[in-house]
């Protein structure tokens, strides 16, 4: 079945001419089954041959990507998972999307998430959830729900996500996927549906780390649309694949949080694979991440509570009475936190606070080179979880809005399998802004010397 | 009764004329458009996902008007978001200047007084809404070339003390930005526009009066002066009668003469400003400010100071040859080939102000300086025949003669008329003036 392979295993082989594109999109095809049960794509695209066929002597030769519906996509529907975007058809591309098609990718569709990216599990949707496919029973984390499960169910080759806090590396964590969270202002936001600006970061999300590598190589880079977008040089990201970590010195972060309890013994013993690879391990204290929560509960209200203003029902079709519980929920409190006499008391304390964890991750890469931390407090929750707790996503969140808030990369490598629920622990491995490679060359040489990447390792799992 | 005196302080919007537009690439020039709509894009009309990107040149351009102004320049500024909802602002929010605008603490002089600026900032205009009948329904329309066009808004402090002061407040800004080629200001179709905050209190009182009345709308400076005249004795009744003018925006009916009420507000808005978290916060150093305004021209009121000290051009035809950019350097050109000539340089001014020779802005200096040669040329005069009409006129007005000595200086006027008209020919008039002014001693 061609559609388990890898990214880089596709464009080798359709390289060598051992697989065409017509049987790669037969096998395709073939899982699209699967969308009725799990829920993954809310729109395909049915130029995707035509598309293809037109790319395939530039580097992605073609290969269909799936892509987070929050990307505006010329001619493809783009709803953010809202029915108030039931009915837009963008006009234009956003930076990433145009990019990869500029190197030769095709839009395969648009991927399910939580409504406007607020939430971590995708059930917020407002076409309905997405199941994990890893174990139905279970959410697949979010907002990229939908493009972890995705890939998770080798519906796509790789996918596209994006990350505000979380919402690339938890959906990872939870369907077992690699997900890459960058530094923030290193990939254009340019034609991502807003949701908080000023942690935004579109990222890829795939099954294994050079393919992360490879397509972040594609959407990397500054943007002149994009005013937060780095001018800071790029590197060649597959670079840094197959590299040594001997010597690094990697701090463990966030062990200490109560909650822990029932994977933190599942977690500890991988560490042990970085000094077998001769680095060194040492268990750091940084700043509690309970206070990531409040800052980023208030800034990313406050911004959104500016940012969906826009859809106010004199464009677009629908209304405002087409918003769900959960975008009013933030919209509410986001525009309290603005108001008069309450700024100074919530959205500016919480960019005071902001700076504090900027300070304290200066102070920690002081004395490492990357801090590794879990993904997720915990696996995959079951269906509905979500429904019961405004504060779901923040609490699951937790691990890695520090490093969200600050701007930091991070990504999220499969850590952990257990075979009787077939769900996974993620490890998230954090660097210091535009340190990219280091982060892929430590998550690279856990992923091969560790069997818990599926794809690497399918006969054993 | 009560006297009362103005408290009136000014915010004047100005689009400025840059290229692009404020916050992305499209065309700025929404009153030059074929049609509606075709200087457009995804960030000004704030579709999902469009990203704003600074206009580098609007920035540059604030900091010089501030620094023509005399005002402080924030090193660290940034952009920030002014949420409300209306149907021409696309995003729901206007991007502007909070708590930190570019500007703040200038002075312009004006003829009436100085006025304190309080701050300059920078931010994006609205799209335009136009209401119609098409098909006999009533629409709203809506035309976004104007949308994210960059706009300045200039407050300044209630230092405003008459209708006139009002007036050439906004002349004299007006003249500025023309002057830096920042902006056309065209009034009629809301290049500029002018606000008025009047209230007034009793002479002699220093507390700011508990109330004031947004004059708004106004699209002339000579309805501005009208408006804040009308308003300071529409206010004055009302507080002769013991009651408090209310908080409002009113609007000037130039037909009916009086100002009207728009809107009253209940409450102030609380807009929820905050930074903009696209825009990152601006930097500049004090080398990058004098870079940009090294090229700033010499305003209206130094190029005045100067032609009145180096020609001694009156005051009222500098004002006039000052009003607009291109009849100043025009004129700067002339004076300066006038002077060389050894002309007088204030007649050359007169002459043009007062069309006594028939010249246009941008003839060139050979042309004007031979057509005000030619009216100035004079027949050569006798010195003894002059003399002797003189003689004549003083023998046979010795009443005026008297009256003139007793000290009616006026009637000197009458003397050179009796000469002028009996010489029968054009003459140096200093000449005459002289002559006859010895005779008479």
């Amino acid at each position: 079945m061609l559609n388990t392979l890898t990214l880089t295993e596709v464009l080798g082989k359709l390289k060598r001419k051992e697989i065409s594109h017509a049987e790669l999109f037969a096998d395709l095809q073939k899982s699209y089954a699967q969308n009725e049960k799990l829920n993954i794509f809310l729109t395909m695209n049915d130029k995707l041959a035509e598309d293809s066929e037109a790319a395939t002597t530039k580097a992605l030769m073609g290969v269909p990507l799936a892509i987070k519906d929050n990307f505006c996509t010329t001619g493809l529907r783009t709803t953010a998972s809202s029915t108030v975007l039931d009915t837009f058809i963008p006009q234009y591309d956003s930076t990433v999307t145009r990019r990869l098609k500029e190197a030769g990718a095709a839009i395969q569709g648009k991927t399910n998430m939580d409504a406007w990216a607020h939430g971590s599990s995708t059930e917020t949707s407002q076409y309905g959830r997405t199941l994990n496919p890893r174990n139905p029973e279970h959410l697949p984390g979010g907002s990229s729900g939908g493009s972890a499960a995705a890939v998770a169910a080798d519906m796509a080759i790789a996918a596209i996500g994006s990350e505000t806090a979380g919402s690339i590396r938890q959906p990872s964590a939870w369907c077992g996927t690699v997900g890459l969270k960058p530094t923030y202002g290193r990939v254009s936001r340019y034609g991502v549906v807003s949701m908080a600006s000023s942690t935004d970061s579109p990222g890829p999300i795939t099954k294994t780390v050079e393919d992360a590598a490879l397509l972040l190589n594609h959407i990397a880079g500054h943007d002149p649309y994009d005013g937060t977008s780095s001018t800071n040089p790029v590197d060649d990201y597959t670079q840094a694949l197959g590299q040594s970590i001997e010597g690094l010195k990697i701090g463990v972060i966030y062990m200490d949080i109560p909650g822990l309890a029932e994977v933190k013994s599942l977690f500890e013993p991988q560490l042990k694979v970085f000094e077998e690879l001769g680095a060194h391990v040492e268990y750091a204290q940084a700043m509690d991440p309970n206070h990531a929560i409040g800052v980023y509960t208030v800034v990313q209200r406050s911004e959104v509570s500016s940012n969906l203003a826009r859809y106010d029902g004199v464009r677009y079709g629908n209304d405002r009475s087409h918003f769900g519980d959960e975008a009013k929920r933030r919209i509410m409190l986001g525009t309290y936190t603005l108001s008069k006499g309450y700024a100074d008391k919530y959205y500016l304390l919480a960019q005071k606070v902001r700076t504090l964890f900027l300070q304290d991750f200066a102070r920690l890469f002081q004395k490492y080179d990357i801090l590794v931390s879990l993904t997720s407090p915990g696996f995959a929750k079951k269906i509905g979880a979500s429904e019961s707790s405004a504060m779901f996503g923040e609490l699951e969140d937790m691990l890695v809005e520090p490093s969200s808030i600050t701007g930091l990369p991070g990504i999220n490598v499969p850590c952990y399998h257990d075979p009787k629920t077939n769900l996974y622990l993620g490890m998230n491995i954090m660097a210091p802004m535009w340190h990219e490679s280091e982060m892929i060359s430590v998550a690279d040489a856990f992923e091969k010397h560790t069997s818990w990447n599926s794809w690497r390792n399918a006969e054993k799992q | 009764m009560t006297e009362y005196q103005l408290v009136c302080g000014m915010e004047v919007h100005a689009e400025l004329k840059t290229a692009t537009k404020m916050f992305c690439g499209c065309k700025n020039d929404p009153f030059h458009a074929p049609k509606p709509n075709i200087y457009t894009c995804p960030v000004c009309l704030g579709m999902p996902g469009g990203l704003p990107v600074a206009n580098r040149t609007a920035i540059e351009w604030t900091i010089k008007l501030g620094v023509a102004l005399g005002c402080k320049i924030n090193l660290f500024s940034h952009f920030d978001r002014k949420n409300y909802f209306y149907p021409d602002l696309p995003k729901g929010y206007q991007i502007s200047q909070y708590d930190q605008p570019f500007c703040y603490d200038g002075k312009l002089e004006t003829e009436f007084g100085p006025v304190r600026i309080r701050r300059i900032h920078l931010e994006e205009d609205t799209a335009k809404l136009l209401h119609k009948t098409i098909d006999g329904k009533k629409v709203s329309l809506i035309d976004f070339n104007r949308s994210s066009v960059p706009l300045i808004e200039i407050v300044t402090e209630p230092d405003i003390i008459s209708p006139e002061h009002a007036k050439a407040y906004g002349k004299t800004l007006r003249q500025i930005l023309r002057f830096m080629d920042i902006a056309d200001c065209d009034m009629e179709q809301g290049g500029m526009r002018l606000e008025a905050n009047v209230s007034i209190r009793p002479v002699g009182e220093k507390e700011l009066p508990v109330y004031k009345v947004e004059l708004k709308n106004i699209n002339s400076f000579r309805f501005l002066e009208k408006a804040v005249a009308y308003e300071m004795e529409r206010q004055a009744r009302e507080l002769n009668e013991g009651k408090t003018p209310i908080q409002e925006t009113r609007g000037w009916n130039d037909d009916k003469g009086e100002t009207f009420t728009q809107r009253v507000k209940e409450d102030a808005e609380d807009y929820r400003y905050f930074p903009d978290p696209d825009l990152p916060p601006l930097r500049f150093t004090e080398e990058q400010i004098n870079e940009w305004c090294a090229e700033l021209p010499e305003l209206p009121a130094v190029r005045k100071d100067r032609w009145m000290a180096d020609y001694h051009i009156d005051a009222k035809y500098a004002d006039v040859l000052l009003d607009e950019r291109e009849t100043a350097d025009w004129a700067d050109q002339l004076f300066a080939a006038a002077a060389q000539k050894q002309l007088k340089v204030n007649a050359l001014a007169n002459a043009i102000v007062n069309k006594k020779i028939a010249v246009k802005v941008g003839d060139n200096a050979d042309t004007v300086l031979t057509a005000f040669t030619a009216l100035h040329q004079t027949d050569s005069v006798d010195e003894n025949e002059l003399l002797q009409i003189i003689e004549a006129v003083i023998a046979e007005n010795a009443d005026a003669v008297a009256q003139y000595k007793a000290g009616k200086t006026q009637i000197f006027g009458f003397f050179m008329g009796q000469v002028q008209r009996r010489l029968g020919k054009k003459v140096d008039m200093q000449v005459v003036k002289n002559a006859i002014e010895r005779k008479l001693q």
